[in-house]
């Protein structure tokens, strides 16, 4: 499932505009699927300020660990407090309730940058 | 090289299983969720493929001699339709793999390596049973291994089996029928759960999966993969090889000294260095530790003592779906395996708290 009106990264999240300076990010169907299930979410501090590739925190599945990346230049002005006690929201609400953080961008043209749902499909099927 | 497949490749693809590579097989790491299977197998039953498993079988007058040359455990006192946990040891004690030895026949052992060892095992044992009367043979094309795992296991297979189940003992077997099918089937398992293990013709491994799936439904049955295995095994306090066994430690770091009958008769391939060993002690010892997160320390993160000092290594780690939070086991220096020891690990460059308890993490009930 790849909702159109989002934006994506190569690292498999998506980035919804929120507001004229804002977006949400999480990460995808693809991306849940491929961990299993999620049992823990380490998200950053509010107030944090991070750069396109930086490490946001970690999503951790019985297996394995993965990084979640910062897509976007920005302030980190919302995170999903859920996560902490119900990590498995990102299971099952990938797009919804399994949001992670929002960030503040330095400049909001960049989402323009980021892959759309057909590029990120492609994507997604070459992984 | 293609990984191997295994009997039932179609059923696993057909219930939607997500594989993983594993010592050469494509195995199901999980149907749907890893949870979901494990909670299955603690409350209702597992339905596992394990035929990545290397069976060796050795039959003839000195089998048994051989078996008792070739491993660190007393195998010619295994009584018929019996099994033993045994180790198969290097001649410096370090551990070649734990295996189940099965007595299946007056003069017949089939041996259960694990996957990712049955190769080395296989060699070790024709070598070692040079100049014994007694034929090695790789058997494992010859068996799937089907498991039903879980408190449900007997009622599930109870209606499929002539075998009042009653009396098949834990660590025994039977050669039996399930659905029709010829099986030996054993009371073993890797769960920390009662359970069956049923070796199976692969051209009979269809028929009895889906009869025990059909036959399951009803009491909660799930198919399970590998991914819930691991868990399951950790919260029991059960090793694995690669993990808490390697040919760098003897069975005594691992606390299963108990393994190594140094007092059976005739030597074996081992004994002097695992006598010294038994002797002298070892410096560091597995324990199991706990966390008050879900986080969970994971295998090759440093175990650090309240001073910060590097005392050890976790060996497997995962959040525990029975407990709720997060278990793992490590090799730790003796001054730090008193339950209630305080120390931490280094995950990622954070330090996290964890306190040594006893093993097994999760008991069942009966």
């Amino acid at each position: 499932m790849i909702p159109e009106e989002l934006k994506y990264t190569e690292e498999h999240e998506w980035v919804l505009r929120t507001g004229d300076d804002t977006v949400r990010v999480g990460i995808t169907d693809y991306a849940q699927e491929q961990l299993g299930d999620v049992v823990f979410v380490q998200l950053p501090e509010l107030g944090e300020k991070v750069t396109v590739g930086q490490v946001l925190g970690e999503v951790e599945s019985t297996k394995s660990v993965s990084d979640i990346y910062a897509p976007l230049v920005g302030e980190v002005v919302a995170r999903n407090d859920s996560l902490d006690q119900q990590p498995e929201l990102v299971n099952s609400d990938p797009y919804g309730e399994g949001w992670m953080v929002e960030l503040r961008l330095a400049d909001p043209a960049e989402v323009d940058g980021l892959l759309d749902a057909s590029a990120y499909q492609e994507l997604a099927a070459q992984a | 090289m293609d990984s191997r497949r295994t009997p039932l490749h179609a059923e696993h693809e057909a219930l939607g299983a997500a594989f993983t590579d594993f010592a050469g097989w494509r195995m199901p790491l999980r149907y749907d969720s890893e949870l979901a299977e494990h909670h299955a197998v603690r409350t209702a039953a597992g339905l596992f493929d394990l035929t990545h498993m290397g069976e060796i079988l050795l039959s003839g007058p000195e089998a048994a001699a051989a078996l008792d040359h070739a491993l660190v455990g007393h195998v010619s006192a295994i009584g018929l339709g019996r099994a033993r946990y045994t180790m198969i040891c290097r001649e410096d004690g370090g551990v070649i793999d734990d295996l189940i030895v099965y007595r299946t026949g007056e003069r017949e052992y089939l041996v259960v390596a694990n996957a990712s060892n049955a190769a080395v095992v296989l060699d070790a044992l024709v070598s070692r049973a040079d100049g014994f009367d007694t034929t090695v043979v790789d058997a494992s094309q010859d068996h799937a291994l089907l498991a039903v795992q879980g408190p449900r296991s007997a009622e599930i297979l109870g209606g499929l089996t002539p075998t009042d189940l009653d009396s098949v003992k834990y660590y025994a077997s039977y050669p039996t029928e399930v659905a029709g099918k010829d099986v030996l089937l054993a009371r073993t398992g890797y769960t920390g759960e009662d359970g069956f293990e049923l070796f199976v013709a692969p051209a009979d491994a269809p028929t009895v999966w889906q009869r025990l799936l059909e036959a399951g439904q009803p009491h909660g049955l799930r198919p399970a993969g590998l991914g819930c295995r691991d868990t399951l095994r950790l919260e029991a306090g059960m090793p694995l090889y690669g993990n808490e066994l390697s040919a760098q430690r003897s069975p005594y770091s691992a606390n299963l000294g108990r393994v190594v009958k140094l007092d059976k008769p005739g030597d074996f391939v081992g004994r002097a260095a695992l006598a010294a060993i038994a002797e002298s002690g070892v410096d560091s010892v597995l324990v199991g530790l706990t966390t008050p997160s879900r986080r969970a320390p994971r295998h090759g993160y440093p175990v650090l003592d309240a001073d910060g000092a590097v005392i050890g290594e976790i060996t497997s780690g995962a959040l525990s779906p029975t407990l709720g939070h997060s278990v793992a086991m490590a090799y730790v220096t003796t001054a730090n395996v008193e339950p209630g020891t305080k120390l931490s690990v280094d995950v990622r460059g954070r330090h996290e708290p964890v306190e040594v308890v006893p093993l097994p993490f999760y008991k069942r009930a009966n």
